[in-house]
């Protein structure tokens, strides 16, 4: 059977790639962010997961206004890197886990989660920079990846009630399926930022930090939070922490937390990130 | 019956709502098209003429003409459509914020590096810290 053993959430800043692709993590900016991740490259160089459940979004890459999916699962066998206009990133292909990606999609549209199906996509910095912050620069990466994409972008995005109680319905979709993998849900992007307007560079420590707390132990009171109050209290681009209650609506009730980082800034964003395995 | 939008008196905020998202259509899907290497190139060498090629508002065209990013925002624009406008002009997304916080990208990076730009005070329209 497979095994949802862990979940993982962080940041995915697209200038944290840049940072990467370019050799700039010992520079004094940087460095700081990355000490952060030295735990999970070793941790996760440990658990060796099969599949990574990789719950992020697109920023106007694949999906333009054209066609806006609320929730979108990737079912296909591989995922091209996205140009997002200065070139695709250096990274390998991701290769994508479709006999697991059919049938979450089949379970948790039966419980009435009305998810559109991807088989063709390209993937952006949404995708590829938490797999960088984790894997670092492998030839190919290690683990096959299920694509989620949420829309946070195009006002409303879903509700952090909704959003966890779809992870409560993945995580019941990978307990039924028969093969024998080991399997982590990731949740990605936040915490706290802005990128428009005249309050942009809002940042919000102490939100973040009660986020990651409640995160642990709370994650019911995270679910009630309304948009309005990420939006004014952790910038208009905060709300994409939605998506960070699918990756804890998977696990257990009880977890317990391995590893956790904080950092401002990268860019414009608070860096979060934090490990949570099921007891 | 009007929607509730409850987010409209956070300052210096422009949500890209149902309204938004209708009235920047085009303006948005011009932006995606600044993906592609050789539509930069075409853009940056006659930019009133590719502007013209899209059912664009006047004010949506000067705004991108100006690089106003408050104005387009105003407009119906969204940060990760016009953010292809950056790379465009090769500038970066930190850059970007600074223009529309109206500071220098070096006073904008010391905020950041300081913690960021406080919530306090910048929650509600009119509010004092």
């Amino acid at each position: 059977m497979a095994r949802l053993s862990a979940g993982v959430s962080m940041s995915h800043v697209p200038a944290i790639g840049a940072a990467v692709d370019l050799g700039k993590t010992d520079e004094p900016y940087w460095r700081p962010l990355f000490e952060g991740f030295e735990f999970s490259r070793a941790w996760i160089a440990g658990e060796k997961p099969d599949v990574i459940f990789l719950v992020y979004n697109d920023h106007a890459v694949t999906f333009g206004l054209e066609t806006i999916p609320t929730f979108a699962i990737g079912c296909g066998e591989r995922f091209e890197i996205a140009d997002e206009g200065w070139g695709p990133r250096p990274v390998p292909t991701v290769i994508g886990a479709p006999d697991l990606a059919w049938h979450v999609r089949q379970s948790v549209i039966q419980e009435d989660f009305d998810l559109t199906t991807l088989n063709e996509m390209k993937v952006d910095h949404g995708l590829t920079v938490p797999l960088t912050l984790m894997y670092g620069q492998p030839a190919e990466w290690p683990c096959r990846v299920i694509p989620f994409a949420v829309n946070v972008i195009v006002y409303p995005p879903p509700s952090g009630r909704r959003c966890f109680e779809l992870g409560k319905a993945i995580r019941r979709a990978i307990d039924s399926f028969d093969e024998d993998l080991n399997v982590q849900i990731w949740g990605t992007g936040g915490m706290s930022h802005q990128l428009q307007g005249p309050r942009a560079g809002l940042i919000n420590q102490e939100f973040d930090r009660n986020f990651l707390d409640a995160l642990v132990d709370d994650p019911e009171s995270l679910a009630a939070i309304p948009h309005v109050d990420y939006m004014r209290d952790a910038g208009s681009e905060g709300i994409e922490l939605v998506m960070w209650l699918i990756m804890r609506g998977a696990l257990n009730k009880k977890v317990k937390e391995l590893h956790r980082h904080y950092h401002v800034p990268a860019s414009n964003t608070a860096v979060g990130h934090i490990i949570l395995q099921n007891d | 019956m009007a929607l509730d939008k409850p987010y409209k008196d956070i300052p210096g905020t422009t949500i890209f709502d149902s309204d938004q998202a209708r009235l920047g259509y085009h303006v948005n899907q011009f932006c995606m098209t600044l993906m592609k290497p050789e539509n930069r190139e075409r853009f940056l060498e006659n930019e009133r003429a590719y502007l013209d090629e899209w059912p664009m508002s006047e004010a949506q065209k000067r705004a991108v003409l100006d690089r106003d990013y408050n104005a387009l925002l105003k407009l119906g624009a969204n940060v990760y459509y016009f953010g292809k406008l950056f790379f465009t002009d090769k500038i970066s997304f930190e850059k970007g914020a600074s223009l529309m916080a109206g500071m220098s990208q070096d006073d904008y990076r010391e905020m950041m590096v300081s913690g960021g730009r406080s919530p306090d005070g910048n929650r509600f329209i009119g509010e004092k810290s």
